[in-house]
Parts: structure tokens; C-alpha cells; sequence
């Protein structure tokens, strides 16, 4: 029998608020001391009460908006009730029937929901006195979370990496989180099962994985092991199980026998959410250019390549980067095409220079006197002949060995060429070799 | 100056006259303290010290020609209030030792009044409760008979108030808590409106059901103590944004042809004849006074206590989750048997495969309870009722038979799930017991309820009547 | 309703998911208590509620939030001030298994 995979996708975002969900500690809580933000709310003390933060709900409707969800245009808060002790109040504020965001699609991969809720305080396990202790830091508690759950759409590790790397762009783009998975400002779940044309009626949960790898790992190898049981006449039992770096392979996480049983009800100490259509509009329209638009902009506007073109968008800094020194750059007749090769082929660090400062080097570049077409092509065949491992190198996918023998060149011409005009020909020369 | 004559008004007033001074009226109140409370256990915490320091710092106010509307007034607060440095504990062994970082709301807003702490006063645990008799710190007597029940939960604040210890007292009211220790007691005890008064930094009970009230000697007092503690709070997402009412300059206002509901529901099995009969003269008096009476139905009344007994206690297993020792406190198993069988309730009425069945249906049957109140607030202006089915009872009396307890809150809970205000006010005595008249109104109506309840204050003068 | 017969087994259930320890004398008395508890609130079942909308609040109140201002958090000696373990500036409880 031929089995399908199914993978699901739960993702937990912080968002970048100034202050927590639902009291007004600073969120910015990285790095700090220990319980140095938290207040009585976050702390979970006698008597507080929680009050919501509007830019964290604007923020959670419009990733949804992102993935093309429907928004609610009623909806409220609710209580999830479980014990742990990094959750002070013994419950956490979520969302249950009605989240904010639902039946979206991203990447033709189903979004069912994106809702809003409340980080957990931090655990770290150590020994204390010769006894094993958690100790916890409330910091975190009380930070805005964005979950986004998606349908057991995806069919492989690549697609699933694939979906994440987008995902976490997009996101990026929006200002709303900077997805960092060490930071621990996202944090994924993996939800995997096997079977024929309906979706099976088990599923394995991975957790804690801390990156894509072992995201496409962890998955290729319950694949794998799914498989071998399913083999063996026998079907994978329904738990948690974590990665195992080291063993390279999972490991199950068997906590309780029972489900949890979250009795959620809705939260009476939060009034419900109504918004009208202008409101949910206006946050649709606040949604700043995303990637792909960007790309397919940079594509036609400046006649980019596409594979430019993407290398220009994978992030927000490096296309305003681009773009502002094509404007300028547009004004001393320098090719936008030219700009995006340089900054491209030279890996320019561009929080370490300004636009202005980049686009003045080029056109001093541009006014040096050009060195003959023959004599850098003897030099550039001369450097190439006397460092034949470097080009193997080269050839082998090694790029960045190409620089020494820029340097080469460049010692060659006494800095008359420059360093782009050097490596386009050694390159040139290298590709017809 | 004789203290147990003295209401917050009179009070202020010699305070103004220089009759006396704040130090003079806190170390009186501190004296009827030692001298009373061994017997009536109303205390669980003295604050002899600082209530001292506060007084100099009032006299002091005084002197320079401040004025505050409670300014070196004494109060106490009921212990689920959070004051912050004073202990609080909510009359649980699992925060016996519990000082608090941070003062609630109404506790800061009464501060900047002018008043001063005396004391937080006993109560049943968690205000699990309708007699005081379930503190973990002992149970408090009725000043009228130290061998019946005071009324719970608010039981410590109404036997201060009652007893001359305090001028007033802060309680909650999540099911009658204020209103019938205030007629167990013979003092005014008010529910506002849910949303009317900020229920931050107080201990929860039932999110949805708690109600911040308090217990005064006379009407024209509690209408002060509401137009301090009520108005919206940025603390508390569900208090209301509706202008506070001028409480105490519409007292005197005419109540002659208000139309007054009479609900058959309230006067019917299980109430007790020399209650119903009290409550009737009550009724006459109003008469007399020139407002209409007329015969109403809540036809749900009957299911109320359901479906109180069920929102209730899921709320209370959700909000006594926090208490896990780890941040303050001790542990879950310091928690006693009220607590517990609450807790245990709640979880059950709310968790899988019963949610449905149970904490659905009180939600929807509490619709039905809200709409009967709004349907008859479109012909009446306010309702009477009696407080509870019986006298104030011997202690021990309903102890043992936990369904036996929640029955006293038959005639309390409707206002709680419906979120209406409601007042008790002294109607007089059988037995040398006292007890209250219920006055119910729709929401924010609390200067109407002020109105009726003093002018029948005035004509009567019950509260003259002090325990021996 | 369902059958209202609260059990021992019941009663162990809910005491985990309520994270209370019950002496025997609960065990022996709450089965009986929560089960006549439960029994009276059959009288629910006579009201037909199908087409009744469940109310959650009586505020009627709606979008009560708030901006994204931070304001000053509590002092550290604050925040540990009631806690009967602690080490540095951190809380301690007994380890606990990954969630």
C-alpha cells in the first residue's frame, strides 16, 4: 500500500510589541536580569487582572490578512486551564472557537487558524543543594504569542522547510516578529501521520526542534519509522516525541497517560472584540509590500533577473538598501542592473555603509581609469595558470576562493583595475576553461 | 464624642468642628476592638500602628484646612482585599503570611479619600460562604446573638460596622456576601452594579459573578462610600465607562409614585413566616409613603441557585489555580474543605463530556434569568424582596449539609447573574434578630436604591437599634 | 443531564486535573456531596434552551483595550518578596518533566 504523509505545522511567533498582551511591562525582555519585567498581572498575583493590548490584536490580524485568512469580526479571549509552573495563573489566556483569524492559505498549504494568546515564564533545570530544581523567570509570561496552525497539507520535509523559510519572510517583512528560533521568538511543533486517502486517525507530535534542520530531519526520519511499523502490520502509537540531536533520531516524550482536558470557557474578566469592516480594511491596507510582490516589482521596474531579484528581497533591510541606492544612483546614470550585481557579487555589509557612501564608491570606481582590455586579460590569464588548486577549487563550488586571486589581479595592475572588473573576467575566463 | 452614635457623615462633621480628632476617634474604635472583638472574632489582622500614623497624618490634613471626604475616617477592609505591606488572606491558611506588593484599586481610591485602615476583617475563606462560619481564622458571632451566624462571606466587615468597631467596611458580593451579613447585621449593606466598582487587587472569586460592595450604618453613607469607590478603573477591563451617579445629592429626592415590583417567586415555599410577614410591613410602610405596589413574575427565579452553583464554582476552580506556593503563599494542600469541594465542582461541571450539559446550560439559562429582570425593569422601578429565607441562624445549624448552606442564597444570586445592583436595608427586628429588605434595580440604578432605602431609613430608624 | 453519580474514581480524576491532594476523609465524603449537588441542578433539564444564546457576561461592554505603552514594572525585591524558595533572582519549584 502506498503510504501519504501528512504534516501539519503549529507555530508559535512572539510579537514585536513594546509592552506584554495583557499588562504593561515592557516586552522587550531579552537579555534582561531575571523577573525584572513582570508586574502582578504577568506575575499571576492575588487580584490582578488582565487588560488586552490593541497593537498586538492589529498585529495578529494582519499576519492573518498575510495568509489570506478570514478575520472575525467577533471574537474573545478564553480561558485554557492547566498546571505548570511557568504558567502563573494556572491558566493561559487563549483563544478557543473563535479566533481571530481562520481558514487561510499560504503557499497552497491550508492555514486553519491564527490566534492570539500569552507566553509562558522561562524554566531552566539545575541542581541546587544536591537536589534537582526548575528555576523560573517570568519575563517572558505575559509576552503577546501568535499562533498559526496550519492543515495537514504539507507532504514532505522540503515543503515543510520550504513553507517555514516563506512563512518567516513574510513575517519579517511585516515588522511583526523577527522569528529568531534561538532568541526563542518562534517556536515550532511538528504534527506528522501516514496513510491512505483520508486523513489517519493518529498522529505523532514532534516538539522542541530549535531549527528548519531539524525540522526536515526530525520528519524525513519519522517518515521513515511510520513506514517501518506500518511494515510490521502494526500502526504508530499517538504521542509527543522530541530530536535528538546527537542520536539523530526521535525520541518519545511520554508525560501523561491521559489527554490534557483543558476546560476551556471564555475569559470573564476581558469583554469581547468587535470590529467593523473599516477597521479590519484599514489593517489590510497597512500591509507594507511582501516578497513576492517586491520581486516581481524589482523584476520589472528594474529589469532584474528574477534570481537578483530574489536575492535583493530576502529581506527587508537589503531591498530598501538596494532600492535607495538605485535612486540615487539613477541620478549619476549608474545601471540599477549594475547596482544589484555589485551588491550582490561583493557581499557588501550594508549596516556597515550607508547608501550614499556605496554609491559614491561606485562612481569613483566608475571614473578610474580603465585598464586596457588586453593587458588585464594577459594578467588575469597569467594569475589564473600560476594558481591552478585555487581554480579546482573554484570549480568544485569553493566561490569565495575567487577573492584571492582578485587580490592577485589586483596586485598585478597596482589597484588600476577594480576589484569588479577583476573578478568578472577571472570568472568569465574560469567558466570557459 | 460617643463612637457607637457616630455614622461617616456625623463623623466628619466633628472631625471639621475639631469635637475631636482623627488620633481621638482611631484610638476609640482601637479600644472597642480589644474590648469586643475576642468575643465576635470580626478581626483578622489589627493595624494598630499604622491606623495611629495615618491619624496624626490626617489631624495634621485637618488642621491645614484639607478637605477630603474621608479624610481621618477609620474603615476596614474585608481580607480579600489586597493592601499593600498589610497582610491579607482572604481567611485562608494558604495565605496566612501573605503581604501583598500592591493595593487594589478601591483600597488606593479610599487612601485618597482621606481614610484610614483600621484593620482586615474576617470572613469566610476565599468567601466561600453565606454565614462566617468557614475561616480558616475562626467564625464570627452576630453581635445580636453571639450564637447565631453574622452572614457570610462579608461576615467580618458587617460585625465591625454592626458592633461600633469601624464606621464602615468594604465587602464583596458575588452571591449575597454583602447583603446578608448586612441583615444578619442591621447595617446597610450594598451590591453595586457588576462593572460599577474595579475589582482589581481583590481576591477573585467568580470573575463574572464578584461585585465590590460595602456595609455602612446609614444609606447617606454608603452613597458617600460608592461615589469614591466606583468609576472606571484602566486596571480592569470590565468596569464601565458610564458616569458615576450623584449618589448623595439625590437621597432626599421624592420617592411618591415609583412603581415597585413585588416578584411572586421571592414569597413563596421555604421562605419564613416571620420574615415574610417583617418584609410585608415593609412593604406598607412604602405604601404609605405614597409608591405603587404591583405583583411581578421572574419566572426563572426558580432555577437560579442551578445555575449560580454551577457558573460559580467553574470560575472559582479557574481563579484558585494560581495558588501554588511557588510565588507566595504555601501549598494546595493548606486549601480547606469548602475550597476544595468548590474547586472540585467547578472542574467537573466545565471538563470534557460535561461542559455541555452543565456550564452551557447555566449560561444559557442565565440569559433567560438577565431577561426576565430586563422585561420587568420596562414596568417596574425597582423590586422588594426579602434578603434571605430565614432569621440569622444558630451556628453549626447548616453546617453539615453543604446543599443546606447554598440554600440561603436563593433570594441573593438572581442580582449576581443578572449583574443588577441590590441593597439591604434594615426592616426591623423579630426576636431581637435582625433583617433586611432587598431593594433590586436595573443596572446603574443605584441612586434609585439609595433613594427608596433612605427614605424608608428616615421613616423607621432601625439602624438606632445597636446590638446590646 | 447526564447521570449525576459522582464516583471515587471520579473524584481521583478531578482531583489531577485540579492539582489537589484529597485526604481519605474527602475521598469517603465528596463522592456523596458533589453527586447530591450535582442532582439538584436536574432541574435545568426542564427548560428547553436550544435556541437560547449563552450569555458570558452582563457588561454588554466591548473592545476594552488598551495602547502600547510600557510603564514601570514591580522591584525585583518586590517580585520575590512572598516566595518561600527562591535562588538569586529566580523562583524555585521541585524539577518538572519537559511539557
Amino acid at each position: 500500500m502506498k503510504l501519504k504523509t501528512y504534516i501539519g505545522l503549529e507555530i508559535h511567533i512572539e510579537l514585536e510589541t513594546n509592552s506584554k498582551m495583557f499588562c504593561r511591562c515592557s516586552a522587550d525582555y531579552f537579555g534582561s536580569k531575571p523577573n525584572t519585567h513582570v508586574c502582578p498581572v504577568c506575575l499571576g498575583l492575588p487580584g490582578a487582572l488582565p487588560v488586552p493590548n490593541k497593537k498586538a490584536i492589529e498585529l495578529t490580524i494582519m499576519v492573518g490578512q498575510a495568509l489570506n485568512c478570514q478575520v472575525n469580526s467577533f471574537s474573545k479571549f478564553d480561558r485554557k486551564n492547566y498546571f505548570y509552573p511557568d504558567l502563573p495563573k494556572g491558566y493561559q489566556i487563549s483563544q478557543y472557537d473563535i479566533p481571530f483569524c481562520e481558514n487561510g492559505e499560504f503557499m497552497d498549504i491550508g492555514i486553519t487558524r491564527a490566534h492570539l494568546e500569552e507566553d509562558t515564564a522561562k524554566l531552566t533545570h539545575t541542581n541546587l543543594e544536591d537536589k534537582e530544581v526548575s528555576l523560573i523567570d517570568f519575563n517572558r509570561s505575559g509576552v503577546p504569542l501568535l499562533e498559526i496552525v496550519t492543515e495537514p497539507d504539507i507532504k514532505t520535509s522540503k515543503q515543510a522547510k520550504e513553507f517555514l523559510k516563506k512563512l518567516t519572510q513574510t513575517i519579517r517583512y511585516l515588522g511583526v516578529s523577527d522569528c529568531d528560533m534561538e532568541k526563542g521568538s518562534m517556536r515550532l511543533e511538528v504534527n506528522i501521520s501516514l496513510g491512505g486517502d483520508k486523513l489517519p486517525d493518529y498522529k505523532v507530535e514532534l516538539k522542541n526542534l530549535n531549527s528548519f534542520r531539524f525540522v526536515e530531519k526530525s520528519i524525513e526520519y519519522e517518515t521513515k519509522r511510520h513506514l517501518e511499523i506500518f511494515k510490521d502490520g502494526k500502526k504508530p502509537i499517538q504521542e509527543t516525541r522530541g530530536w535528538d540531536e546527537k542520536k539523530q533520531r526521535s525520541f518519545s516524550q511520554r508525560t501523561k497517560e491521559e489527554a490534557q482536558d483543558y476546560r476551556y470557557f471564555p475569559e470573564p474578566d476581558i469583554p469581547p472584540i468587535r470590529l467593523d469592516k473599516k477597521e479590519i480594511e484599514k489593517i489590510k491596507n497597512s500591509i507594507p509590500e511582501l516578497p513576492e510582490q517586491k520581486k516581481d516589482r524589482f523584476m520589472e521596474y528594474y529589469g532584474l533577473s528574477e534570481y537578483n531579484a530574489l536575492l535583493l528581497t530576502e529581506n527587508i533591510k537589503k531591498a530598501d538598501f538596494f532600492e535607495q541606492v538605485a535612486d540615487l544612483g539613477s541620478k549619476e546614470k549608474i545601471e540599477a542592473k549594475k547596482i544589484a550585481n555589485i551588491l550582490i557579487n561583493r557581499k557588501v555589509n550594508i549596516s556597515k555603509i550607508s547608501p550614499k557612501e556605496f554609491i559614491k564608491d561606485i562612481s569613483n570606481e566608475n571614473k578610474k581609469p580603465q585598464f586596457t582590455g588586453d593587458g588585464l586579460d594577459k594578467i588575469a590569464k597569467i594569475v589564473l595558470q600560476n594558481n591552478q588548486e585555487v581554480v579546482e577549487e573554484i570549480k568544485k563550488g569553493k566561490e569565495t576562493a575567487i577573492e584571492f586571486l582578485v587580490g592577485q589581479v589586483m596586485k598585478e595592475t597596482k589597484g588600476q583595475v577594480s576589484p569588479n572588473q577583476a573578478r568578472e573576467i577571472l570568472r568569465e575566463k574560469i567558466k570557459s576553461s | 464624642m460617643n463612637i457607637n452614635e457616630l455614622t461617616i457623615i456625623k463623623a466628619r462633621e466633628g472631625l471639621e468642628k475639631k469635637e475631636f480628632s482623627s488620633m481621638e476617634l482611631t484610638k476609640a474604635f482601637l479600644k472597642e476592638i480589644k474590648e469586643k472583638d475576642s468575643k465576635l472574632n470580626a478581626f483578622i489582622t489589627v493595624c494598630e500602628k499604622e491606623a495611629l500614623l495615618e491619624a496624626q497624618k490626617g489631624d495634621k490634613l485637618i488642621k491645614e484646612g484639607v478637605k477630603k471626604p474621608l479624610l481621618g475616617i477609620p474603615i476596614v477592609f474585608k481580607d480579600n482585599f489586597l493592601t499593600k505591606g498589610i497582610r491579607t488572606t482572604a481567611a485562608s491558611k494558604v495565605l496566612d503570611d501573605y503581604i501583598p506588593v500592591y493595593n487594589a484599586t478601591v483600597v488606593k481610591r479610599l487612601k485618597e479619600a482621606g481614610a484610614i485602615i483600621l484593620g482586615k476583617a474576617n470572613m469566610d475563606a476565599w468567601a466561600h460562604g453565606s454565614s462566617g462560619e468557614t475561616s480558616d481564622f475562626g467564625v464570627t458571632k452576630n453581635p445580636y446573638d453571639n450564637s447565631r451566624v453574622p452572614g457570610g462571606s462579608s461576615s467580618g466587615p458587617a460585625v465591625a460596622v454592626s458592633s461600633g468597631m469601624a464606621l464602615a467596611a468594604t465587602g464583596t458580593d458575588t452571591g449575597g456576601s454583602v447583603r446578608l451579613p448586612g441583615s444578619f447585621c442591621n447595617v446597610v449593606g450594598l451590591k453595586p452594579t457588576y462593572g460599577r466598582v474595579s475589582r482589581y487587587g481583590i481576591i477573585a472569586m467568580a470573575s463574572s459573578l464578584d461585585s465590590i460592595g460595602h456595609l455602612t450604618k446609614t444609606v447617606a453613607d454608603s452613597a458617600l462610600f460608592l461615589s469614591i469607590t466606583a468609576g472606571q478603573d484602566r486596571f480592569d477591563a470590565t468596569t464601565s465607562p458610564n458616569p458615576v451617579g450623584d449618589y448623595q445629592n439625590n437621597l432626599q429626592k421624592g420617592i411618591k409614585g415609583l412603581k415597585i415590583g413585588i416578584p411572586k417567586e421571592y414569597f413563596q415555599e421555604g421562605l419564613d413566616k416571620d420574615v415574610k410577614n417583617k418584609v410585608q410591613e415593609a412593604i406598607n410602610e412604602f405604601e404609605k409613603m405614597g409608591v405603587k405596589i404591583e405583583e411581578v413574575s421572574l419566572p426563572h427565579t426558580k432555577y437560579a441557585l442551578a445555575v449560580y452553583y454551577i457558573i460559580q464554582p467553574a470560575e472559582v476552580s479557574s481563579n484558585l489555580a494560581r495558588y501554588d506556593g511557588i510565588r507566595y503563599g504555601s501549598g494546595r494542600e493548606m486549601f480547606a474543605d469548602e475550597a476544595k469541594r468548590r474547586i472540585m465542582l467547578g472542574t467537573f461541571t466545565l471538563s470534557s463530556g460535561y461542559w455541555e450539559a452543565y456550564y452551557l446550560k447555566a449560561m444559557k439559562v442565565r440569559a433567560l434569568i438577565k431577561k426576565d429582570f430586563d422585561k420587568v425593569f420596562e414596568k417596574v422601578d425597582a423590586l422588594f424582596t426579602p434578603v434571605s429565607p430565614t432569621l440569622p441562624f444558630k451556628i453549626g445549624e447548616k453546617t453539615a449539609d453543604p446543599l443546606k448552606m447554598y440554600l440561603s442564597d436563593i433570594y441573593t444570586v438572581t442580582a449576581n447573574l443578572a449583574g443588577i445592583p441590590g441593597i439591604s436595608v434594615p426592616a426591623g427586628f423579630v426576636n431581637n434578630l435582625p433583617l433586611g429588605l432587598q431593594i433590586l434595580g436595573p443596572h446603574f440604578s443605584e441612586d434609585l436604591l439609595f433613594r427608596l432605602a433612605y427614605h424608608y431609613e428616615q421613616k423607621t430608624e432601625f439602624y438606632k437599634k445597636k446590638a446590646v | 443531564m447526564k447521570n449525576s453519580k459522582i464516583t471515587k474514581e471520579n473524584i481521583k480524576h478531578l482531583s489531577n486535573l485540579a492539582n489537589l491532594k484529597l485526604t481519605d476523609k474527602d475521598l469517603d465524603k465528596f463522592p456523596k456531596q458533589l453527586s447530591e449537588i450535582l442532582d439538584y441542578f436536574k432541574s435545568l433539564d426542564q427548560l428547553d434552551t436550544k435556541e437560547i444564546e449563552p450569555i458570558a457576561q452582563t457588561t454588554g461592554l466591548e473592545n476594552l483595550t488598551r495602547g502600547d505603552k510600557p510603564e514601570k514594572s514591580l522591584d525585583s525585591d518586590q517580585v520575590l518578596s512572598n516566595a518561600k524558595n527562591k535562588h538569586k533572582s529566580f523562583f524555585v519549584t521541585k524539577a518538572v518533566l519537559e511539557k
